[in-house]
């Protein structure tokens, strides 16, 4: 089957910086891709290529098997690419519907003026966020009073409703307590399980490893691997993730605090 | 409203139980999230103790007068209210009101135009100086504070410099020979009622109802809250950032030109020095009208009866006999409270479970 979303070889330079070197992952429909990696691997850069905002220096990028190049964050989205920046995703004084909506309105006419259509607005995004799970009572309600994971349900579900073909979550977790965390990670499922390929950014392997199909990670503007779900084990990914020396430190360091009464 | 909704909704998860309860705070809710509640209480406030204390507050006279005040002031103020809300500032646009009223005042006197074709080019000169303003703050992410500081005294300087120049006084006059001018008046800056109620005071119920209808019902408006209340959010989703703030300073400049016309036309006249000191006013109204410092929250409504006030407690200051200079200490205590109440406001809003 042909990848939804796929890099090959994909490089990006800032200057004499060199932000990404010969980097090449995929993502297929109803499949996660997990990219990991540590701060300054590259994550950023990366989603910031797929998603459109940088172009890319070197490589491919390829949508549904044909070599492609986003002009623009809008452009990318208008194929199908959504992307969910962290802590980014959502104006928190803006009221559910209207954050849930903001840049594709749904309009009606009247006479020649087009305005918003706020009942179907609010009926929509009700239905949406049932079907994660979440019951919005009250539409009118900023975003910033709801919790971190509701807040990326909004996010996800908005993604997922205007028909994202992939959909790329950057550190959707990273802010989040464990319960929350485990919330939008079930939320990632849901938007697979809806045939949508998610390409779910973090610096963190638990989190990844329960949802992923396959992971690449990334360290320091390189590709460290790539592994099938399967293929590869959680602590694997861990010791990956952390780099070998500093993970057996730590382990000791937790057995240590493990031996105390 | 919910009651409509409930009808079309998918079956409800056991936890929907508590909505009863829910819907019994919700006025209370929908109430406090009104950002123009603080400002109508304050301006009942003010108008009663007026009314109350001086004879003529409350008669129709009186309120000719002090609507008349409020509506030059609240043209503009509630454009700014949609700049703010968009999260920028503009301290040209008092000077703005002088500037208009000059251009069309020299272009109708000077080259003998007609007024109609003088106002057109009016417009267009304010529409350029808001894309000027708006088109520099999008391009050089320079705070938008400075750049139109640094507009608001290039205007001053050419309002002065151009207007000696050309007339060796600081005044354009001579407005009631030129063509046109009557219909104009009538339009701009007579009054239209036996108790001298000003042209203006429609314009800004107009303009108000208008601004209200854009931010609450259309795309734009919706842009215009995200842009100014996360604009690299609003950007991802796709919003155009660049156009919707260039628009909102070109709609300021323009809404400023406009309360130039009306002053230009109501008194055949134009000072030169008209308009300095006023984008305060204007910023105040916004404020009080629930416009917060930092963007994405407002209201056109409440700009509007931060005009109000502002235009209430001058001339109700003037009846009650004070010294005028008065006003200026009621300015800076209602700003105080103002910023003090959205600051409140706008954390029971943003970071309650954060």
């Amino acid at each position: 089957m042909t990848p939804l979303l796929e890099v090959r070889g994909v490089s990006k330079y800032f200057g004499n910086v060199i932000a990404l070197n010969d980097v090449s992952a995929s993502v297929g429909e109803g499949e996660v891709t997990c990219v990991l990696g540590d701060n300054g691997a590259g994550k950023s850069t990366f989603i910031k290529i797929l998603s459109g905002v940088h172009q890319h220096d070197g490589g491919q990028l390829l949508m549904e098997g044909e070599e492609t190049r986003f002009s623009s964050p809008r452009d990318a989205r208008d194929r199908g690419i959504a992307t969910v920046f962290q802590d980014l995703a959502t104006v928190p004084l803006m009221s559910i519907w209207r954050n849930f909506f903001l840049g594709s309105e749904p309009t009606r006419s009247v006479g020649p003026i087009k305005m918003i259509d706020v009942k179907k607005a609010q009926r929509v995004i009700r239905e949406e966020m049932s079907k994660m799970g979440i019951d919005v009572r009250d539409p009118e309600q900023p975003v910033g009073t709801l919790s971190g994971g509701e807040r990326q349900a909004v996010a996800i579900s908005r993604a997922v409703y205007f028909g994202a073909k992939v959909l790329i979550l950057d550190e959707p977790t990273s802010a989040l307590g464990v319960k929350q965390s485990s919330i939008v990670l079930r939320y990632i499922a849901q938007a697979r399980e809806r045939g949508v390929g998610v390409i779910f950014i973090t610096h963190n392997p638990h989190h990844a490893f329960p949802v992923g199909d396959r992971f690449v990670v990334l360290k320091r503007g390189k590709l460290l691997g790539a592994w099938d779900r399967g293929e590869i084990r959680q602590e694997e990914l861990v010791k990956m993730m952390a780099g070998g020396a500093e993970l057996d430190q730590l382990t000791g360091e937790l057995e240590r605090s493990q031996e105390r009464p | 409203m919910s009651d409509h909704t409930t009808a079309v909704e998918p079956p409800k998860s056991p936890t929907s139980v508590v909505d009863d309860r829910l819907a019994q705070v919700r006025l209370t809710t929908r109430l406090l999230r009104r950002p123009e509640l603080g400002a109508l209480l304050a301006a009942i406030t003010v108008g009663l103790f007026f009314a109350l204390t001086t004879d003529d507050f409350g008669t129709l006279n009186g309120m000719a007068n002090w609507t008349s005040v409020a509506a030059t002031l609240g043209i503009p103020a509630v454009a700014v209210a949609l700049l703010m809300i968009g999260g920028e500032f503009d301290l040209s646009a008092g000077v703005m009101t002088g500037s208009a009223g000059l251009v069309m005042g020299l272009l109708a006197t000077e080259l003998d135009m007609n007024i109609w074709p003088a106002i057109a080019l009016t417009f267009l000169f304010a529409g350029a100086v808001g894309f000027i303003n708006g088109y520099m703050v999008v391009r050089t992410g320079l705070p938008s504070f400075i750049v139109t500081l640094a507009t608001f005294f290039v205007l001053q300087g050419i309002n002065l410099g151009v207007t000696k120049q050309i007339t060796g006084t600081v005044r354009v006059s001579g407005l009631l020979e030129v063509g046109g001018f009557e219909t104009a008046k009538d339009i701009f800056g007579g009054s239209f009622s036996t108790y001298d109620f000003r042209m203006s005071f429609l314009w800004w119920i107009a303009i108000t109802i208008v601004a209200t209808w854009i931010l609450a019902r259309t795309r734009v408006g919706n842009w215009i809250f995200g842009v100014g209340g996360d604009p690299v959010a609003a950007r991802n989703v796709g919003v155009p950032v660049a156009r919707v703030k260039i628009g909102l300073f070109m709609g300021t400049a323009m809404a400023a030109a406009l309360a130039g016309i009306m002053i230009a036309t109501t008194l055949s006249s134009v000072q030169a020095s008209q308009g300095v000191g006023e984008e305060f006013s204007y910023i105040i109204a916004a404020v009080v009208g629930g416009c917060l410092l930092t963007g994405g929250y407002g209201s056109a409504i409440g700009a509007a009866i931060g005009a109000l006030i502002i235009g209430m407690a001058f001339i109700g200051i003037q009846f009650s006999g004070w010294d005028t200079d008065w006003r200026y200490l009621f300015l800076g205590v209602i700003l105080l409270i103002a910023v003090l109440v959205n600051n409140f406001v706008r954390r029971s809003a943003e970071g309650a479970r954060k």
